[in-house]
């Protein structure tokens, strides 16, 4: 190795080792912190201290608000796949004029129905319906704002399974609802899990639905409550945030892990399970 | 159970005519092969009939039941795909006892039937295999294995041979001509390959562009194909098809009747049952199989060619003045290329057909 080629090597490595740091320092933020006394908004050696988790205990909402994420986020999960599977099934195989076209359609005004500039309208929407402040409301809209992608990435499945498969399961005497459970289903559940854990992150995640159509306190996830933890100072309490944070993140974290060691991480019409 | 289709059309949403007012009646216990060369329409016919397709026209009975609405589950049909469709997530045992899953049978009683379907192929000890996991030929008997798990009245097969290699090809060949003679269902089965044809139907139906074109045992379509297609179609030498005109005898060689067949100059007897057929001045096309052209003293004279070895014969391409003719020539016995030869048809294998229809000159 030449001098010169010594050098670029050494740099390259300085520039990746500077990234990564760009990018790890804010995890081993979120790491340290819960575990400090009195956190600040630099990383600093942790004191090995629980007591941030009991205090989080004692705030009424911190606990509870988690519970309320799994709740949205699984509905929202079971609902969007049971739908998008049966939507992606009869739109892989029965022959609509303009299909593809409706499909663009839909994923592209579905990424303004959870977005903020539908805000407005979605609010006078669930306010006539009467389903304000009500867990289902929150589930149907964040269902709709993902039904498209989801439909969108299983049809993509279903369109590469043979059709032999299903015409061979009906030939055998197997009506509509036996051939999608015996056959097909079973064929794209690689699919359903990508959507599965696509959806459940997604609601996890969204902040401004819930924010926007709960009105009590005690019904907000997660993704609220993390906003009220200040000081009665008004300043944010970091180590209340921080610690919260972390438990926020670790459902998410495992159930990247689950995908990744079942079907590993691979693109999927674009998205990455 | 007797398949039998009448005046059966099946044109698709494109405007493509798969099948043109096809009848057929296949017996029960028949063992018959579709066959025609690729988009003649065999498989929308074999679909059809397992009721993957709906007839445009026409109509379609199973036994004595008309079927031609009834969907697929209920026509007690079961169809092998040319993929064979094995169910991937399942195993072998899943993938044979799935008919009788369909059915309602109890698992334990599934499983049992399942093995013991599976041991009639020898499939004993693949069976908590996935289909993946095995090598064509054993993907092709479990696919028979479900199909005759569901205990049907009809077998269907869509080019089942045609996804295994040349050597494995032979083995199932006759395979399933023993299994389809001891189960004794009646079985069509779809093909492109006349070989296959030949060698495993009762019947044979040749098709082209939808329609039925000969209908019959392998010896009367090999011997005596209906037409210039199912001649060219039909052996694994194609026939030499030349074009000639009846003429008038001339003297000492005008044997009976008197007439003549000229091609390229060579004067060819008529055959005799079909002397009263033909006047002098009808255009024909001679058809005569490579392996029944013998060399003789006269007859057609040509150049050799090429000579291609088949194995236990040859077969000789000469030039002659017409178009070029080939014939076989028996082990041992290869001409030389650049050699001289003349041949003439053996006795009575001498086909005439009208060159304008194209349809074999037969007796009255
Ligand atoms: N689903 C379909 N839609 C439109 N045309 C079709 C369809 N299936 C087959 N065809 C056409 O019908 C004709 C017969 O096809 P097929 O029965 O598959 O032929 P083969 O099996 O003899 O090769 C072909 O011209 C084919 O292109
Ligand atoms: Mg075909």
């Amino acid at each position: 190795m030449s001098p010169v080629q010594v050098v670029r090597r050494i740099g390259f490595y300085v520039f990746v080792a500077l990234v990564t740091a760009f990018f790890a320092l804010p995890m081993l933020w979120l790491v340290t912190a819960p575990f400090t006394r009195n956190p600040t908004l630099s990383v600093s050696w942790p004191d090995f201290t629980l007591g941030n988790f009991k205090h989080l205990t004692d705030d009424p909402n911190a606990l509870p608000s988690l519970y309320n994420s799994a709740v949205l986020s699984l509905w929202t999960m079971l609902i969007t796949v049971a739908a998008a599977a049966l939507a992606a099934y009869a739109l892989s195989r029965v022959r609509v004029p303009g299909r593809d076209g409706i499909l663009y359609l839909l994923l592209l005004l579905s990424s303004v129905i959870t977005g903020t500039s539908a805000m407005v309208p979605i609010f006078q929407l669930m306010f006539k319906l009467h389903l304000l402040d009500k867990d289902i409301g929150v589930i149907l809209v964040m269902t709709g704002g993902l039904l498209p992608a989801a439909i969108f990435i299983l049809k993509d499945f279903m369109d590469t399974m043979p059709k032999s498969y299903e015409e061979s399961a009906r030939v055998f005497g197997a009506n509509s609802f036996q051939v999608l459970g015996h056959v097909v289903l079973p064929n794209v559940r690689p699919g359903l899990a990508t959507i599965a854990v696509w959806a459940m992150v997604n609601v996890w995640g969204n902040f401004l639905m819930p924010f926007l159509l709960y009105r009590t306190p005690e019904k907000q996830p997660a993704a609220v409550t993390l906003n009220n933890f200040y000081t009665e100072g008004g300043q944010p309490n970091l180590a209340l945030i921080s610690t919260f944070s972390l438990l926020y993140s670790i459902p998410v974290v495992i159930m990247f892990l689950f995908v990744s060691r079942r079907y590993g991480f691979r693109f999927h019409g674009g998205i990455k399970a | 159970m007797k398949v039998s289709l009448e005046e059966v059309t099946k044109v698709f949403d494109g405007g493509v005519t798969a099948l043109d007012a096809l009848s057929l009646e296949i017996q029960d216990g028949e063992f018959f092969a579709l066959l025609g060369p690729s988009g003649c329409g065999k498989t929308t016919l074999l679909r059809t009939i397992a009721g993957l397709e709906t007839a445009s026209s026409g109509s379609l009975r199973i036994g004595d039941r008309d079927v031609t609405r009834v969907p697929p589950g209920a026509r007690d049909v079961a169809m092998v795909f040319q993929d064979y469709a094995l169910f991937p997530h399942m195993t072998v045992a899943d993938n044979i006892a799935y008919p009788l899953r369909i059915k309602k049978v109890g698992r334990a009683e599934r499983r049992a039937k399942a093995a013991a379907t599976g041991e009639g192929l020898s499939l004993g000890g693949l069976m908590e295999r996935r289909p993946a996991q095995l090598s064509g030929g054993q993907q092709q008997r479990v696919a028979l294995a479900r199909a005759m798990a569901a205990q049907p009245t009809v077998f269907l097969l869509d080019e089942p041979l045609s996804n295994l290699d040349a050597r494995l090809r032979l083995e199932a060949r006759t395979f399933l001509k023993k299994l389809q003679h001891d189960l004794g269902v009646t079985t069509v089965f779809v093909t492109h390959d006349q070989a296959e044809a030949l060698a495993l139907a009762d019947r044979i139906a040749v098709m082209e562009s939808g329609r039925i074109r000969q209908l019959g045992t392998p010896r009367e379509v090999f011997q005596r194909p209906a037409n210039v297609f199912v001649a060219g179609f039909i052996g694994s030498t194609p026939m030499n098809l030349l074009a000639g005109e009846c003429v008038p005898g001339d003297g000492e060689t005008a044997t009976s009747w008197g007439h003549q067949i000229d091609v390229a100059g060579v004067r060819l007897p008529v055959p005799e049952d079909i002397v009263t057929e033909l006047t002098p001045g009808d255009k024909v096309i001679v058809g005569i199989r490579p392996e029944y052209l013998t060399e003789s003293e006269d007859g057609i004279k040509g150049t050799v060619e090429i000579v291609e070895n088949l194995g236990t014969t040859s077969l000789v391409t000469l030039t002659t003045t017409g178009p070029s003719v080939q014939l076989t020539v028996p082990e041992g016995r290869e001409p030389e290329p650049g050699a001289t030869l003349h041949v003439t048809p053996a006795p009575g294998r001498l086909l005439v057909y009208r060159a304008d229809d194209g349809e074999l000159i037969d007796a009255p």
